[in-house]
């Protein structure tokens, strides 16, 4: 009887919120975690990231957060008015 | 490129921003406030984070420690980014509660204590006087880079001054035009979102012009950067870190950003749109800094000051207009940042300084008498007067220095001793007041103490001596070296112990305080903000007029707003007209519009000074706690409720279910018992007519009378059956109870089953038990369970073993056979009656016997069941070790 029926679909729609949210939490640690990066890597001797090597991966990574942002910006605000 | 056309450029651009904001504000007036209510507004709004020292300083930072500039955008990047995390919560705070800065948001959290609120505004103004100057220095250097010989000494402070009162008349025309109760600023707002812009264009068309106007294209600028002087660039791992962390603290805690992400947010949906738009706002504004320095180290003489390339570069080009333009840029970034910022310091100190005070010497009456809204707006513009001239005092007493240049980070670390009080704030429960006000004073105590005074140089404030042993030769005191531990850069070793010390100090003071009442029940909204959808129901109160509180709120928000709140009150309340009862939940609403205006802290100091009761009891915090409690539990009830009542509806589901079937199986029951009566009873009559027949011979005759006899025997034993049956299941067996050896019930069971030549019966296995139960039915049981394995099993040699074993208190007798069995689909069916598999004549029964057996086995309060898997037939008996009472 459809009383019986746990609700599926509406159940699997909270917990892809959930992990929406998740998303978004992990987002930033995993940036500054890609930031960090320039910590340790050589700038003399053999094999040096040179200046240009380190703009392009900077700016790289920013703007590969900032199209994550952008793909995770229309999900979270569904979820806040959801 | 004269001077004179700058000069008027600059004021026409004035005006154009003055226009726009006069706009914004006349339209939002009309409420066609769509268009500055949009996220893009939002996301430039942001932009103040960029003031002139980003937008002139970061080419200067690049030239001298090349990519390490990036820092000061990649901390508000992950801000932003991770909008989920702090910045959500600290816009739904905002909303809820009405915040109007990050005085506000700390006095309000820790019980709305008015001496945090002090204390924290002081803070931003130490903090913001000094960025105030390096703005106008920004401007006046700008200015003098195309006046003829520059602008030196009084010509210079002249010019700062000037652009410091135009400042002033703007901010004061935008900003305190209306004590609005949500303290937003249309005009403002929408006027810092062009120069965002502006000063957006002006770099880019900038660095465009550099990359392939002066240079040849990107291959080109990546060769001359890798050849500059900046490729010789090392990453300092401890400025690094730190200074990314730093511009993420500045970033939530500088009071110009606290203004324009909380308190100017109209939609908190606006923060998606900001959290990738702006980070893509910040690399545009970067992306080209890199070329603007190496090109200006290469082409400008030796000692150009490299801040200044974003002018210079394209004036000894000979491109006068970009030149303007990019001055337009810097001059937007310098307002910008000085008109919110100024908006922000002027709110905190009239709503943290000035009205606490006025209110204490006002005395008991001022809520009524005094005239609260003129106060306010008086007291906002001559604090944003204050603030300016006390920007424009700075930068005349520091003459302009290049020390400036470096105040910009040293400001960052003061504004950033609010950030553990206003985290531990929002996420903490456990944070008091007590905790809150040390880890401020302790951390700005060492900000000021190792780098605000050291700021001004050996000779300035501290001697050199002092600097380089510590006061009175104690090492571990040296400003720049606290604790001994020496080598550190100054401004990381300034953010790593100031935010360690007040941290440590906020928690371990939090730790072993207690919060008021009024703190906790703050706490409790505020951490949870997200859990309490409606507004938490407050308290109170003795006896107040409304109609004094109609009279305190006209004064603070204005007669139209105040009347039009309280008649919507009384509507609410089902009352007429304009004074609604101060019930508590209108007293809390009330007070939290004031706030908007006045701050938290003087919001609840004038509505308590009315209603009398000025602090919130523990009994008065239990009973909110209970009321809570009881609405939980009433849900709860209400679940379980529904709860309760799905499981009955399945009880009585299934009842149904079996009662259909059962009434199912009765209508087959008659049937099956029509259609067994019927057989013996058509052949005994078809026999009889033929006996009647006189000619048939003597053994014609008995043969006849023969098969009379066994159908007649056979109807005899299905009727006992039937009745026997009946009797067992309505219960009304009665049992005689005896104690007997199992072994000997079953040899006589087989005994008396008579197992013919076709049925071999194993040797018994298993020890022999006493069983105290109705001997003569449970022998039945066997029996009939060993005729039908004679009977039934379809083995050559038929073989039947009995087991006997002891299972956890009871006995179970197991019957196998070695025949091929019962098929799983049949086994449900079997004790079922007229239950027969076969055919009746091979059976000679009438499908009673398992049905019979099963209700012997109840009777007995043990079981028989099908056993499967064991190689054949086999059906397991079990039956209680004792039959402790003998059934009625």
């Amino acid at each position: 009887m459809a009383a019986d029926k746990p609700p599926v679909f509406l159940e699997r729609a909270s917990y892809r919120r959930r992990r929406i949210a998740d998303a978004a939490r992990v987002l930033p640690v995993f940036g500054g975690g890609l930031v960090m990066v320039p910590l340790i890597w050589a700038r003399e001797g053999e094999g040096a990231v040179t200046t240009v090597d380190a703009f392009l991966y900077i700016f790289g990574i920013w703007a590969l957060m900032i199209g994550l942002a952008a793909f995770m910006a229309p999900l979270l605000k569904r979820i806040g008015r959801g | 490129m004269s001077f004179n056309l700058l000069i008027t450029v600059s004021l026409g651009y004035v005006a154009f921003l003055f226009a726009i904001a006069a706009l914004a504000e006349r339209r939002a007036a009309r409420g066609q406030d769509a268009w500055v209510h949009s996220p893009w507004i939002y996301t430039l709004s942001l932009s103040v984070y960029c003031t002139a020292w980003t937008f002139y300083g970061a080419v200067g930072f690049a030239a001298r420690s090349g990519l390490e500039f990036l820092t000061i955008y990649l901390g508000p990047t992950g801000v932003l980014i991770g909008w989920w995390l702090v910045l959500r919560k600290l816009v739904r705070i905002g909303k809820t509660q009405k915040i109007t800065s990050v005085a506000d948001l700390i006095s309000s959290r820790f019980g709305k204590s008015t001496s945090l609120g002090m204390i924290v505004t002081l803070l931003a103004v130490i903090g913001t006087t000094p960025y105030i100057a390096l703005q106008l220095q920004s401007v006046v250097l700008a200015i003098s880079v195309f006046a003829d010989g520059g602008l030196v000494g009084e010509s210079a402070a002249q010019t700062a001054l000037w652009v410091a009162a135009g400042l002033a008349v703007f901010t004061i025309l935008f900003g305190t035009r209306n004590l609005d109760a949500n303290e937003r600023h249309h005009g403002v707002v929408m006027a810092i979102a062009v120069e965002a812009v502006v000063k957006l264009l002006a770099l880019l068309a900038v660095g465009i012009f550099v990359v392939w106007g002066i240079g040849g294209g990107i291959a080109d600028i990546a060769e001359r950067i890798d050849t500059s002087e900046i490729a010789d660039w090392q990453v300092s791992q401890g400025r690094w870190i730190g200074l990314t962390f730093l511009s993420a603290a500045a970033f939530l805690c500088l009071p110009r950003m606290f203004q324009v992400l909380v308190v100017e947010n109209a939609d908190e949906h606006h923060m998606a749109t900001a959290s990738w738009a702006f980070p893509g706002y910040l690399l545009l504004m970067s992306l080209f800094v890199v070329p603007i320095a190496v090109m200006g180290l290469e082409l400008l003489p030796e000692g150009a000051n490299p801040d200044l390339f974003v002018l210079t570069l394209p004036l000894s080009q000979g491109q006068g207009g970009l030149a303007l333009f990019a001055f337009l840029g810097g001059f937007s970034s310098a307002t910008s940042m000085v008109i919110v910022a100024a908006i922000a310091l002027a709110t905190m100190a009239s709503n943290h300084v000035v009205m606490p005070i006025w209110l204490r010497f006002q005395g008991q009456q001022a809520s009524v008498t005094g005239d609260v809204r003129h106060v306010l707006l008086l007291s906002r513009r001559i604090s944003i007067v204050a603030v300016l001239f006390l920007g424009y005092l700075y930068y005349y007493l520091s003459g302009g220095s290049e020390a400036l240049a470096a105040i910009g980070l040293i400001s960052f670390v003061g504004v950033a001793q609010a950030l553990p009080a206003m985290l531990g704030g929002i996420f903490w429960r456990g944070a008091t007041r007590h905790g809150a006000a040390a880890g401020l004073l302790l951390g700005s105590a060492v900000w000021v103490y190792a780098l605000f005074l050291p700021s001004f140089g050996a000779g300035g404030v501290f001697s050199e001596t002092m600097l380089a042993h510590g006061p009175w030769g104690i090492a571990w005191l040296r400003p720049q070296a606290l604790f001994g531990i020496a080598g550190i850069d100054p401004v990381v070793h300034a953010v790593l112990w100031s935010i360690l010390l007040n941290a440590t100090a906020f928690i371990v003071v939090s730790l072993v305080t207690f919060p008021t009442p009024l703190e906790r029940l703050q706490g409790a909204q505020m951490v949870n903000v997200f859990d309490l959808a409606g507004e938490t129901r407050r308290i109170q109160s003795q006896m107040v007029e409304s109609e004094d509180l109609l009279i305190m709120a006209q004064r603070i928000i204005g007669s139209v707003d105040a009347q039009r709140l309280f008649q919507r009150e009384a509507i609410r309340q089902g009352k007429l007209g304009f004074l609604p009862d101060p019930t508590p939940d209108f007293l809390a609403r009330l007070e939290r519009e004031l706030a908007g205006s006045v701050g938290a802290a003087t919001a609840h100091a004038m509505v308590t000074q009315l209603t009398g009761s000025s602090a919130v009891t523990v009994e008065e915090l239990l009973a909110v706690a209970d009321e809570t409690a009881q609405i939980m539990e009433y849900s709860n009830q209400l679940q379980a409720k529904s709860d309760e009542q799905d499981r009955t509806a399945r009880q009585l589901r299934r009842a149904n279910d079996k009662l259909t079937a059962l009434s199912r199986q009765k209508d087959a029951f008659l049937s099956q018992i029509s259609h067994e009566l019927r057989t013996p009873m058509t052949s005994i009559r078809a026999f009889s007519e033929i006996l009647r027949d006189e000619s048939l011979a003597g053994d014609e005759r008995r043969k006849f009378a023969t098969v009379i006899y066994d159908e007649t025997t056979r109807l005899t034993r299905l009727l006992d059956d039937l009745l026997d049956l009946s009797v067992l299941e309505n219960g009304q067996v009665s049992l005689e109870v005896q104690t007997a050896s199992l072994g000997a019930v079953l040899d006589r069971s087989l005994a008396a089953a008579t197992p013919g030549a076709r049925l071999e019966v194993a040797p018994r296995r298993g020890a022999d038990v006493v069983v105290e139960t109705d001997v003569g039915r449970l022998s039945q049981v066997f029996i009939n369970l060993i005729r039908n394995a004679e009977k039934y099993c379809d083995a050559e040699a038929p073989t039947l073993s009995i087991r006997v074993r002891q299972i956890q208190g009871e006995v179970a007798i197991d019957f196998i056979d070695n025949g091929s069995g019962i098929p799983e689909a049949d086994r449900d069916v079997i004790f079922e009656k007229f239950a027969r598999l076969t055919d009746t004549q091979r059976a000679g029964g009438a499908g009673l016997g398992l049905a019979i057996c099963r209700e012997i086995m109840i009777a007995l309060q043990g079981t028989i069941t099908y056993l499967p898997g064991q190689g054949g037939a086999a059906f397991r008996v079990t039956l209680p070790v004792r039959l402790a009472m003998a059934a009625e």
